[in-house]
């Protein structure tokens, strides 16, 4: 038997160095006239340090840490976004990032025209777009409205439909990024509904979260990151206890 | 790891990627629908904004030959039908300029979307030219009008114009996507290009007539060290002159636009893997 078989994501001493200007410099001929010069000096600045850690099919990470900790970074390299400075990333699947309220949306468009464009920008052909489109708009119960211009939208029927494009596929990986305060809470509960139903049938979740209600009622594990480093990786409960009293390694 | 986790398709590996120019093809060939969203979500917002929609992808160039050929008709009346000939030239001319602008803007625009999602990085650039492909279809319209009305008779050759605007494509991706790359860590790049597009149109025989420089050695260095002089050159002959443009100009219109498109391509997707990093 392959112990592998169960996999989905592998970081091995995945390690993320941003390398910046110690003085920002924010044109073409200032660049220029500093290197010219040889004022421009760099500083590292190191986003994740040597993270390993295996996740295996159905499972709910959560991730969690201070602001700047290193937990976008971390999603960023998940998604394929960001490729790491050092270590290797194995993914096996299609990663479906949710992303911010209406990213990628144009207001001029109608709803179904943004479905379009949305879905296409998430990798999906158009002929399973055209053959989900039903379905994504009674998910996002925007009715009549789908033709009419996104401009037109209240916030919650622009987040509706972000989440029902977005999940519309069943995805092998979900990135969900302090996001799932969609909407008013009946359309709550349907998403959550939906997002165990993934859980369920083997989709593995990454979710950053600052809301440790959240993390504890969904993740079946949580991953403490600080200066880019892990902290401990475990039970959720006990996790978040540990990273309360704060103690960094 | 087994070797069935190695190679099969669904598998992300960071150690283990191909060729990044050629993985960026392939990337662009799987999104080929998104591409064709973007162009459609250019064209469908531009439109829906202006009550008059697509009369004015037309109006615009029109409005300019006119201001211009009242301006210089009489400097160049030796000219034979001077709107056409202006007119030609100008729409070759704002292909060039709006589609390698908007690639660089796109990018712009695009980077908070590459920082939550893959996509192949190109896609805005290809998408963008795309867009100005369709707005140079569009003025092909008033362009037939201008000809005729100037009594130019039109001829089979008119066939021969996909090729000089794919050619004009072609160099006009591989100039956005040279300017995109850099633009990305220097947004001043976009107002830089500016300046440049403005003293490369003069250097350019738009609304002036190639024999203004008298002297010939002369007129070989100016014109023929611009790329966008063989272009427009390409672009004109079929419909404004009416004959097929000569080999020579064909062919080196031809190599500087591979070549750009090449070097373009390459040095964008060397650099794509960083741009991540930039924001």
């Amino acid at each position: 038997m392959d112990m592998y078989q169960d996999l989905v994501v592998s970081l091995k001493d995945v390690t993320v160095r941003y390398r910046a200007p110690e003085v920002r410099i924010r044109t073409f001929k200032e660049y220029m006239i500093r290197i010219l010069k040889r004022e421009v000096s760099f500083k590292e600045f190191t986003a994740l340090d040597g993270i390993d850690i295996e996740v295996k099919k159905g499972e709910t990470l959560g991730i969690i840490g201070r602001n700047g900790a290193g937990k976008s970074t971390m999603l960023k390299v998940v998604s394929r976004v960001l490729v790491p400075t050092n270590g290797r990333v194995w993914i096996r699947g299609r990663v479906s990032p949710l992303l911010e309220l209406g990213a990628g949306f144009h207001p001029e468009l109608t709803g179904r025209e943004n479905v379009y464009l949305n879905a296409t920008l998430l990798g999906h052909p158009m002929a399973e777009v055209q053959a989900r489109m039903e379905e994504i708009v009674d998910f996002a119960e925007i009715g009549a409205f789908i033709e009419a211009p996104l401009r037109t939208y209240s916030s919650g029927m622009v987040a509706r439909l972000g989440f029902a494009v977005a999940t519309a596929w069943e995805p092998e990986i979900l990135i969900l990024d302090e996001i799932l305060s969609v909407g008013d809470e009946a359309f709550r509960q349907k998403c959550q509904v939906r997002m165990q139903d993934y859980r369920a049938s083997g989709t593995t979740t990454f979710l950053v979260s600052h809301s440790m209600d959240t993390v504890v009622s969904m993740c079946s594990r949580v991953m403490w990151l600080d200066h880019g480093k892990v902290q401990a990786v475990g039970e959720p409960k006990q996790i978040i206890a540990m990273y309360r009293k704060g103690k960094v390694k | 790891m087994t070797n069935s986790l190695i190679s099969a398709p669904d598998i992300y590996d960071s150690s283990r990627r191909g060729n990044a120019i050629i993985e960026e093809l392939r990337g662009v060939y799987q999104y080929r629908d998104l591409i064709l969203q973007l162009v459609r979500r250019d064209i469908v917002a531009r439109y829906k904004r202006s009550a008059l929609g697509v009369a004015w992808t037309m109006l615009q160039p029109l409005g300019m030959m006119i201001i211009m050929t009242l301006v210089f008709s009489n400097l160049f009346h030796r000219v034979e039908g001077y709107s056409a000939y202006l007119l030609s030239g100008l729409i070759s001319w704002t292909f060039f300029s709006q589609a390698t602008t908007a690639a660089i803007h796109q990018m712009v625009w695009g980077a908070a979307l590459m920082n939550r999602i893959y996509m192949p990085r190109t896609s805005f650039s290809i998408s963008a030219i795309g867009t100005g492909l369709v707005n140079l279809l569009i003025s092909l319209v008033p362009l037939v009008v201008v000809i005729l009305m100037n009594h130019i008779p039109l001829t089979w050759n008119v066939l021969f114009l996909p090729v000089s605007m794919l050619l004009l494509a072609a160099f006009s991706l591989g100039i956005g996507l040279i300017f995109s790359t850099m633009a990305v860590s220097f947004p001043d790049v976009s107002e830089m290009y500016q300046i440049i597009l403005t003293a490369w149109m003069y250097f350019t025989p738009i609304f002036y007539p190639e024999d203004i420089i008298s002297d010939a050695t002369m007129r070989a260095w100016v014109f023929g060290l611009n790329p966008m002089y063989y272009l427009v050159k390409l672009f004109r002959a079929p419909i404004y002159e009416g004959k097929l443009p000569d080999a020579h100009t064909l062919l080196i219109a031809a190599a500087i636009s591979l070549v750009t498109l090449t070097v373009g391509w390459v040095f964008f997707c060397s650099r794509a893997d960083r741009f991540a990093y930039k924001a």
